[in-house]
Parts: C-alpha cells; structure tokens; sequence
C-alpha cells in the first residue's frame, strides 16, 4: 500500500549476487512479501546471507545497504504509511548500525505520507558518521531549518562530506553561513586547519536565493 | 603479525587503548557481555549495553582499524537477580540474531547459586537455537568446583564441547577442561588468574590445541596489551612465529568462525580518517 523507491532497483542487485545469494535474496523477499512483520527478522542477517561491500554498477552503494532497502519496499506494499512507520521504528530502535544506516536510506525513498524525521534526528545525536552521512540524504527535507543548519554543523565537525547533504544549494541560508563562519573563526584561533568543506557551504550560502547579510563584523572577516 | 584478543571489554576502555593495541598488532577482538562493576536495575540498561556492543563500541573500534565483535548473554552475577532476569533472557535473541555476535556469553558461575545454573542451562539452549557457540566464566573463588560443576553442565545439556570456550583456567583446571573436549581459555592479568610466565609453561605442558588466551581487560586493574605481552614471553621461550600465530590468531578465528559471523576483511579505512571521522576525541575532526 505504501510505495518506497529502492536504493537500487532488485534486477540490478540480484545480477550482482552469486547464485547462493541469489538464492537468499529471493527468499528474504518471499518471506517479507508473505507477512510484513517478518522485516524485523529479515534485516540483521540480510547482509550475511547475501553479501556486503561496493555494489558493482551502482555507484557509491552498498549491497547490504540495496538488499535492507529492497525488503522495506516489498513489505511496505502490504502496510499503510502509519503501519510501515512503526516497523521502521522498531527495526531502527534495535538495529545495529548498519541496519540503522538501511532505515535512513529507505526513509529517503518514503512518499510524503512517511515522516521519520524522529529517526532522522536521533541519527543526528550520535557520532557514528556514517549515521550522520545516511541522516543528511533526502529524507532531511522533512527537518525544520533549525535542525538541518545543525546537521550541517555536524558534518563539518565530524569530517562527513557535505556532498551527501541533500539540497544544500536550496536550503543554505545566512544563519547557515554565520553559524559556519563561526566555526571558522573558532578553527582559526586555535591554529587548526579550516576543512575544505567549509568554503564549500559558504559558497552555497552565497548563491543561495537568499543572499547573506554581512554584518560588519564579518565583513572584515571575509 | 597478527593477534586477535578473544575476550575484551573495550567499554571500559580508552581510545588510548585502541591506540596501543592497534600498535602493538592487535587486529580483532571479542567483547563479551557482562556486568559493569554494579548492579543494573532494569531490562533497559542491558537493552543499551547489548545495543552499544553492536553500535557504538563497533564504530569506535573500526576507528583504529580493529575489528570488533562481541558476545551477548546474561552474566552469572546478574543472573541472581530474579527482577530482571526473564526479561534479559526475552531480549537476547533478538541481538543474537545480529552481525558481528559470535557467541553466546559470559554465561556460568559466580558465587554457584541455584539461579545462576539455571540461567546457564536456559542460555545453553538458547545458543543451540541461534546456532552459537558459548562463552563459559568460571568463578574467582572456589574455582576448581566450579569449573567441573559448569563441564558436568555442559555434557547433561548434551552441548558440543568443540563450541564451549570454559575460560579464565588455572594450573588446576586447565587439564580436567581440556579432557573434556572444551576450549580452555586463560585471562592474563597484571597481578592475579594468570600471568604471562605462567602462561608459557602451561603451554609447554599442554600445548595449543584449543587454547585461547585473552587480556580479559575492563575497567578494573588490568592490560589491554596482555596477549601482546604472552606472545613476547613464549618468542623467549622458543616457541616459533608459527606458534604464536596459532594460539593468538587462528585458535580463536577457528574457534568463533564457528558462528559463521567472524568479519576479518581488512577494516578499510584510511589513516588520516583514522581519528579524523570518528568524532572519538569529543565529537570533533582531529587532524592528521
């Protein structure tokens, strides 16, 4: 009932698996086709039985990651937004982090109906950054500015490339620009190296349809 | 070379640790489940501590290229106290289902209780579901009667000895665990169970089938660098790189490759993301 876009469509990810985990994904699929509530069960051991590491033909993504995705989306078929929203929950409450990282990437492909932006958050809370990384994709577009100029933050403080924020050039606004500058500022006076990422948000900010505002203070600074 | 340190509780540990540890060649490890110096209160704190062992502590460790597994279960200790005991054990499967969880463990004795062996034989059956091999504490205080109390256990559940590591032996116990088809595991403390010296002559006496030596290391006085330490003091004694290999690296993949969830790819990262993405040091980039 609730149609979730995949990381990586099943034909593209079953002709990257050998025939033993062709064999696995196939029936991991059948069994969360069959009853939804099986996603649960499925997700923490999806990557053991199919694999793990670079999927070949789908840049920059995981085949663990494309499998946990898959099976959010055969069961979300047979489950309301509501219904998907609470198996999301639990599988993210007591996932580790990589199944965690999979919710994040399925709520990314989520119809509008599908707010997890609690999950969003709470992957925002913690250092781990490739939660960080997986927080800031698509789904971030559900956060409020206030919440999103922070997970900015947060991926510059933690090193996370700000090529994974989604819609940077849209949302990158002056308050965003200022907290960055100090930050900047902050890196400066300790002598410490300013990432390259940075320049990259200021940018952004610059361009954005929402011109900065430089106060004077910060006019010097530039 | 290479070691993997089978038993160690990198919770209590500092990223100074990690740092020493992936120094001295240290590459795995195991992180057994157990009790954090005082009683928890509720189901929920083990939900997080399970939750951490699979998260947190994971991340943190693949930081300084180490790969980390650990074990769940409930502890002996813990295991007296009937309040919170039926809903850890309700729990446990749905973490022992997870990656990266390579036994069932610390499970055994404490203070050799009636509850404490019940919650051992309700946990040997549970690894027999999940398919887990189990990691067996034995007691600090009257620890030969214990020990032959969990092996009795161990053969009444019928429990393949090949897939019990009984740790933390002696001189004393180190025979009657080996008779009994288990893995003998052995602690390496700075002051008591077991030094390194001591480990070298038993290892002279019974060799290295199925042994396995740990740092045991928590938040008590202990080392993180024990196994390191064992394997300069057999290369004293003669023992060849070949040796050393067996006992500190493929004994214990041998071993906890029985659950089929052992993940010893090289960690991929790079040295200038080693404390740079991590946010280990508060939260922030380091740089290199």
């Amino acid at each position: 009932m609730t149609e979730i876009e995949p990381l990586v469509d099943h034909d593209t990810i079953r002709n990257a698996l050998d025939a033993r985990a062709q064999e696995q994904l196939d029936a991991l699929t059948t069994e969360v086709a069959g009853d939804a509530t099986r996603l649960g069960r499925t997700f923490p051991a999806a990557a053991r039985r199919t694999g793990r590491g670079p999927l070949p033909g789908a840049d920059g993504v995981l085949v663990e990651d494309a499998v946990r995705v898959l099976l959010v989306q055969v069961a979300a078929r047979s489950l309301d937004p509501d219904a998907l929203l609470a198996e999301l929950r639990e599988v993210y409450r007591y996932g580790d982090s990589d199944e965690k990282r999979a919710v994040l990437h399925a709520l990314s492909g989520a119809p509008e109906e599908v707010d997890g932006s609690d999950l969003v958050l709470d992957a925002l809370r913690t250092n781990d950054t490739r939660l960080v990384a997986a927080a800031m994709g698509p789904h971030s577009d559900r956060l409020d500015d206030d919440s999103w100029r922070q997970g900015v933050l947060k991926c510059l403080f933690t090193g996370v490339p700000v090529a994974s924020v989604t819609g940077l050039a849209r949302r990158a606004d002056r308050e965003l620009a200022e907290m960055v500058q100090r930050y900047r500022r902050e890196r400066e006076a300790a002598g410490r190296d300013v990432p390259l990422d940075v320049q990259v948000v200021l940018d952004a900010c610059a361009a954005s349809p929402e011109q900065p505002q430089q106060t004077r203070h910060e006019q010097k600074d530039l | 070379m290479r070691i993997f340190d089978p038993h160690i509780h990198m919770t209590s540990r500092t990223t100074d640790d990690y740092q020493a540890m992936a120094a001295a060649g240290i590459a795995a490890v195991v992180e057994p489940a157990f009790w954090l110096g005082q009683p928890r209160t509720s189901v929920g704190s083990f939900v997080d501590y399970f939750s951490s062992l699979i998260g947190w502590e994971r991340f943190r460790a693949s930081q300084f290229g180490i790969r980390h597994h650990c074990t769940i279960g409930l502890n002996p200790k813990e295991a007296n106290d009937l309040s919170v005991r039926d809903e850890v054990l309700a729990v446990m499967p749905r973490y022992l289902e997870k990656d990266g969880v390579v036994a069932v463990g610390e499970i055994g004795f404490d203070s050799m209780t009636a509850a404490e062996e019940e919650a051992f034989v309700d946990q040997l059956a549970i690894a027999r579901e999940h398919e887990l091999p189990v990691l067996v504490h034995t007691p600090h205080r009257n620890k030969e009667a214990g020990t032959r109390r969990t092996l009795e256990l161990l053969e009444e559940a019928d429990f393949p000895p090949g897939q019990a590591v009984v740790d933390h032996n002696n001189e004393l116990t180190v025979a009657m665990v080996l008779e009994s088809g288990c893995w003998a595991g052995f602690s390496i403390y700075p002051f008591t169970k077991m030094d390194e010296h001591r480990m070298v002559r038993i290892l002279e006496e019974h060799g290295l089938e199925r042994m396995l030596v740990n740092s045991a290391a928590d938040w008590g006085i202990s080392d993180p660098l024990k196994v390191a330490k064992t394997v300069a003091a057999m290369q004293d004694a003669g023992f060849s790189d070949d040796d050393v290999d067996r006992l500190v690296w493929r004994n214990p993949v041998e071993f906890f490759g029985q659950s089929g969830r052992l993940e010893l790819d090289e960690v991929e990262y790079d040295r200038a993301e080693t404390f740079a993405g991590s946010s280990v040091l508060r939260g922030e980039r380091v740089e290199t």
